[in-house]
C-alpha cells in the first residue's frame, strides 16, 4: 500500500442534520417504534416499574425500615399456609384455562358451523361475559351462591334437592371460583378459537373428504393442527390472566372457608394491606413470576418449534 | 427631572395605586384563606345522614378560622381507605388528615405526627376515654392519633325481643331497659344463658345469626367470646398462649353453640348477619344500629320490635366488641396546625353530640362522659332501642377489640386473618380435634411474630 494512498485525501459525505432526521422519520422501525411507544410508556409505567418496586419491596422488613434479603421469600417457604396458597392458585388456574378452553373450543365450533345470517347474533349474545366488568358478574354471582338467599338454592329446593353449600365449604367454594372464571373467560377463547377456525383454508377440509377423513378425523388432523398456535398463544394468555385473577374470590368468598380459596393476588392483599405488611405481600405477589415464567417457556417454546416446522 | 417626561403628580399616583394594589392580594388572603388549606380524607359513613353531618361541621370551621377546606370521603368498602393510607404513606404526600381504621395508627406511626398536645387537653375537659383506644393509637407512650367519633362503633347484641321472650324465657327489655339500671334476669345474663337461648331460637327456628367466616363482623363478637372466657392466644408481651385450658373451653363451648347456628354461618359476611335479622329469619346478632336502622326503613315491622343489649358475660367478664376510627395528621402534612385545630374541634362535645345525632346513634364517641346524649334515648320506635349501643356502668362491661393484648403489629394480622374464627371453624365444621386447631394457631401466630 503506497503512502500516497493512504495520504489521499477522502472527501467527507456532508449531511445535514435535516437530511439525516428526515430519513430517520421515514424508516419504516422508526415509524414502528413511535407507534408503539405509548405502549413501551405504559408497560414500562404499569409493569416493568412495579416489578422492580416491588422485588425493592420484597427484601425489606415488615416495618419498611431495615434490608432482610431473601428472608421474606424463606419465611414463606416454611408456611404451610403459603403452600396452600400455591396449591390452590394453580388449581384454579389450570383448572379453569382448561375448562374454558374446552368450552371455548366447542363454541367456537358450534358458532363456526352456524349459518352466517345467525352467527353474529350468537356470538354477540355468548360475548356478553366477557364485556360485563367482572366486578358486577361476580357480585351476581355471589346473589346466586348467597350462603342463605341462594337463587340456586332456591330452584334446587323446588325440585327436591338439599340446598348446597355453594361458599360455605372447601371443595364447593373452589367450584364455585372456578366455575364464575370459567363463566366469565370461555367467550375470549371462543373468539379466539373462532377467529383461527376461520382462517383454516376450506381445501384442507376437501382434501381430507376426499380422502375419505371422518369429522373427528378432520378436527384431530386438519382443525387441530392449524389451531396448535392459537390454542397455545392463547392459552398462555388465559393462564396470566387467571392467575393474576383478584376480584372473584374476594368478591365470592374473600378467600374462605379457611384459606381454602386464596390465591397469589387475595392473599398478598390480605397480608400486604389488610394487616400491614407491605414487603411479604410483596413477595407473595412476585411468586406469581416464576410459576408463569415456567409456563411461559413450555408454551412458546412449542410455538417456535412448530413455526421453525411450517418454515 | 427635566426632559424624562414624567410629572411629579403622575409619580405620586403611580406610587399610590402601587401600594394600594400591593395590599389587595394580602386582604385577599386574608379574607379567604389566611389559615392556609386544608385536605381531609375522612370515613365515608354508613349512614347518608353522617356525611352531610360532618361536612356542614367541617365547612363552618373552615369558614371561621378562614382555611380552604377540600373534603373527601373515602369508603371503607373495598379497603379503599386502606389502600389510599398505603398509597399516601408511600408517596408521602396526600391529604393533611386522614380517618384511619383501627390497626393503621400503628402501622404507620413513625408517619404520624405526635398529639399529645391534643389529646392532653382533650382528657382534661373530658375526662377517661376506654383503654382500647390508648391500645390502639398510644406508640410508644405517645398519641399518634385521636379516636374519633365519626365510624367508631361498638358490636353488642341487637335481638327481636319478641321471639326471644316467646321461645327462649328471656325478656331483654326487662334485663336491659332504657335506663341506667340492669333489671330481673341480667346477672344472669351469660354464655351459658345464650347457649341455651340459641338451641330454643333454633328449635324455633330464627336461630342466632353469628358469622364464623373471615370478616370483621365474624372476628369482633368471637373475639370478645374468647376475651370472656380469658382465652388469649397472643399475651401483651407478643409471647404465643395458645395452648391453655381457657382457650380449648371456648373452642368446645363455640363447637356446642356452632350446632344451634345455621350451617352456612362460615361463609357469612358482613351483611349476611343483617339481612338474617332484617328478613326475620334470626333472632340475634352482634351490630351497630345499622341492621335496625336499615329494617326500619325496609322492615319496619322487624325493627319494632328489635331490641339492643351486651353481649353475655363469662367467667373473665363481660366484652363488647369494639371497633375505633382515628383522626390522624401525616408529619409531611403542609398544615399540620390547622389539621390539629380541625381534630380537636372534631372531638367536642358538641360536635359529638351532632354526630350521634345525624348517625341515629351509630357513633361511639371514645370519652365515658359522652354516652348522656339523648339521641341514644329516644331513637326508636321502639323508644330507646339503642340506649344500650353505648356502654354503660350498669352493664358491668368493657369495650374490647378482638386479639387485644396482642402487640398491635401481631394483633392486626390475626385480625384480618380471623384466626379465632377459623379455630372454631376447624373445630366445628372440619370437626377436628382442638389440639389440632391449637397447633395451626400455634404455628400461624409463629410467623406473625417476625418483626
Amino acid at each position: 500500500m503506497s503512502q500516497g494512498t493512504l495520504s489521499s485525501p477522502v472527501a467527507p459525505a456532508v449531511v445535514s442534520p435535516q437530511s439525516t432526521l428526515r430519513r430517520l422519520a421515514r424508516r419504516n422501525s422508526t415509524v414502528a417504534f413511535l407507534l408503539t411507544l405509548p405502549l413501551i410508556l405504559l408497560v414500562l409505567g404499569l409493569v416493568v416499574y412495579p416489578f422492580f418496586y416491588a422485588l425493592y419491596l420484597a427484601t425489606l422488613n415488615k416495618r419498611m425500615t431495615r434490608f432482610i434479603g431473601w428472608d421474606n421469600f424463606t419465611f414463606l417457604f416454611g408456611r404451610q399456609t403459603f403452600w396452600d396458597v400455591v396449591f390452590q392458585s394453580v388449581l384454579f388456574a389450570v383448572s379453569a384455562v382448561v375448562l374454558k378452553a374446552l368450552i371455548g373450543f366447542i363454541l367456537a365450533h358450534v358458532l363456526h358451523a352456524l349459518p352466517a345470517k345467525g352467527q353474529r347474533k350468537w356470538r354477540g349474545m355468548l360475548l356478553v361475559p366477557w364485556v360485563i366488568p367482572p366486578a358486577i358478574s361476580t357480585l351476581a354471582w355471589w346473589w346466586l351462591f348467597d350462603p342463605s338467599y341462594s337463587a340456586f338454592n332456591w330452584a334446587l329446593m323446588g325440585i327436591g334437592v338439599d340446598p348446597v353449600p355453594w361458599l360455605g365449604t372447601s371443595g364447593w367454594a373452589r367450584f364455585s371460583v372456578i366455575l364464575v372464571n370459567v363463566w366469565y373467560g370461555s367467550p375470549f377463547f371462543m373468539i379466539m378459537y373462532l377467529a383461527a377456525l376461520k382462517s383454516v383454508p376450506d381445501q384442507l377440509y376437501e382434501a381430507a373428504a376426499i380422502d375419505g377423513a371422518t369429522g373427528w378425523q378432520k378436527l384431530r388432523f386438519v382443525t387441530f393442527p392449524m389451531m396448535r398456535n392459537i390454542i397455545s398463544i392463547t392459552v398462555l394468555f388465559s393462564l396470566i390472566v387467571t392467575f393474576a385473577n383478584f376480584d372473584i374470590v374476594r368478591i365470592l368468598t374473600n378467600g374462605g372457608p379457611l384459606d381454602s380459596t386464596h390465591v397469589f393476588a387475595t392473599y398478598a392483599f390480605q397480608v400486604g394491606i389488610q394487616s400491614g405488611d407491605i414487603p411479604l405481600g410483596a413477595t407473595i405477589s412476585l411468586f406469581m413470576f416464576p410459576l408463569l415464567a415456567v409456563f411461559a417457556i413450555f408454551i412458546l417454546r412449542g410455538v417456535n418449534r412448530r413455526n421453525k416446522e411450517m418454515a | 427631572m427635566e426632559g424624562n417626561g414624567i410629572s411629579r403628580r403622575g409619580v405620586l399616583r403611580a406610587g399610590a395605586l402601587g401600594v394600594a394594589a400591593s395590599t389587595l392580594p394580602l386582604v385577599n388572603v386574608h379574607g379567604q384563606s389566611s389559615g392556609g388549606r386544608l385536605a381531609l380524607g375522612l370515613w365515608d359513613h354508613w349512614v347518608p345522614a353522617g356525611n352531610d353531618a360532618m361536612r356542614k361541621i367541617v365547612m363552618d370551621w373552615g369558614q371561621k378560622n378562614r382555611v380552604e377546606i377540600q373534603l373527601d370521603f373515602i369508603t371503607s368498602v373495598g379497603s379503599k381507605n386502606l389502600l389510599t393510607i398505603a398509597a399516601e404513606s408511600q408517596a408521602r404526600q396526600g391529604h393533611d388528615m386522614l380517618s384511619f381504621p383501627t390497626w393503621e395508627v400503628h402501622s404507620k406511626s413513625n408517619l404520624l405526627e405526635p398529639l399529645d398536645d391534643v389529646m392532653g387537653r382533650l382528657q382534661e375537659k373530658y375526662g377517661g376515654l376506654n383503654p382500647i383506644t390508648e391500645y390502639l393509637a398510644k406508640v410508644e407512650g405517645t398519641w399518634r392519633a385521636v379516636p374519633a367519633i365519626s365510624g367508631s362503633q361498638n358490636k353488642p347484641a341487637i335481638g327481636r325481643f319478641d321471639l326471644l321472650k316467646q321461645h327462649a324465657g328471656l325478656d331483654v327489655q326487662a334485663m336491659y331497659p332504657a335506663a341506667d339500671k340492669a333489671g330481673p334476669g341480667a346477672d344472669e345474663w351469660n354464655w351459658d344463658r345464650f347457649l341455651k337461648a340459641a338451641e330454643s331460637m333454633q328449635k324455633a327456628g330464627t336461630p342466632f345469626g353469628l358469622p364464623v367466616g373471615q370478616f370483621p363482623d365474624a372476628t369482633d363478637w368471637i373475639g370478645s367470646l374468647f376475651q370472656s372466657f380469658g382465652a388469649t392466644l397472643v399475651n401483651k408481651d407478643g409471647d404465643i398462649t395458645a395452648k391453655s385450658d381457657s382457650v380449648r373451653q371456648v373452642l368446645d363451648y363455640a363447637k356446642r353453640l356452632c350446632a344451634f347456628l345455621p350451617n352456612d354461618v362460615f361463609s357469612w359476611d358482613d351483611a349476611s348477619n343483617n339481612r338474617a335479622l332484617i328478613s326475620g329469619k334470626s333472632a340475634l346478632i352482634f351490630n351497630p344500629p345499622s341492621a335496625w336502622a336499615v329494617a326500619q326503613r325496609d322492615a319496619p315491622d322487624v325493627a319494632k320490635q328489635c331490641w339492643t343489649f351486651p353481649a353475655p358475660a363469662g367467667s373473665n367478664g363481660r366484652f363488647t366488641p369494639y371497633l375505633p376510627y382515628f383522626w390522624g395528621v401525616w408529619s409531611f402534612s403542609r398544615n399540620k396546625g390547622a389539621a390539629k385545630a380541625l381534630i380537636e374541634h372534631l372531638s367536642q362535645r358538641e360536635q359529638a353530640q351532632a354526630m350521634v345525632a345525624a348517625s341515629n346513634g351509630y357513633d361511639i364517641p371514645p370519652f365515658d362522659s359522652m354516652t348522656d346524649f339523648d339521641t341514644w334515648r329516644t331513637e326508636g320506635p321502639p323508644q330507646g332501642v339503642v340506649y344500650n349501643y353505648p356502654v354503660r356502668p350498669h352493664h358491668n362491661a368493657k369495650q374490647f377489640v378482638a386479639c387485644n393484648p396482642a402487640p398491635p403489629a401481631m394483633a392486626v394480622q390475626m385480625y384480618n386473618q380471623s384466626i379465632q374464627a377459623k379455630m372454631i371453624a376447624r373445630v366445628s365444621q372440619n370437626n377436628e380435634s382442638i389440639d389440632s386447631a391449637i397447633r395451626w394457631a400455634e404455628q400461624e401466630l409463629e410467623g406473625f411474630q417476625r418483626g
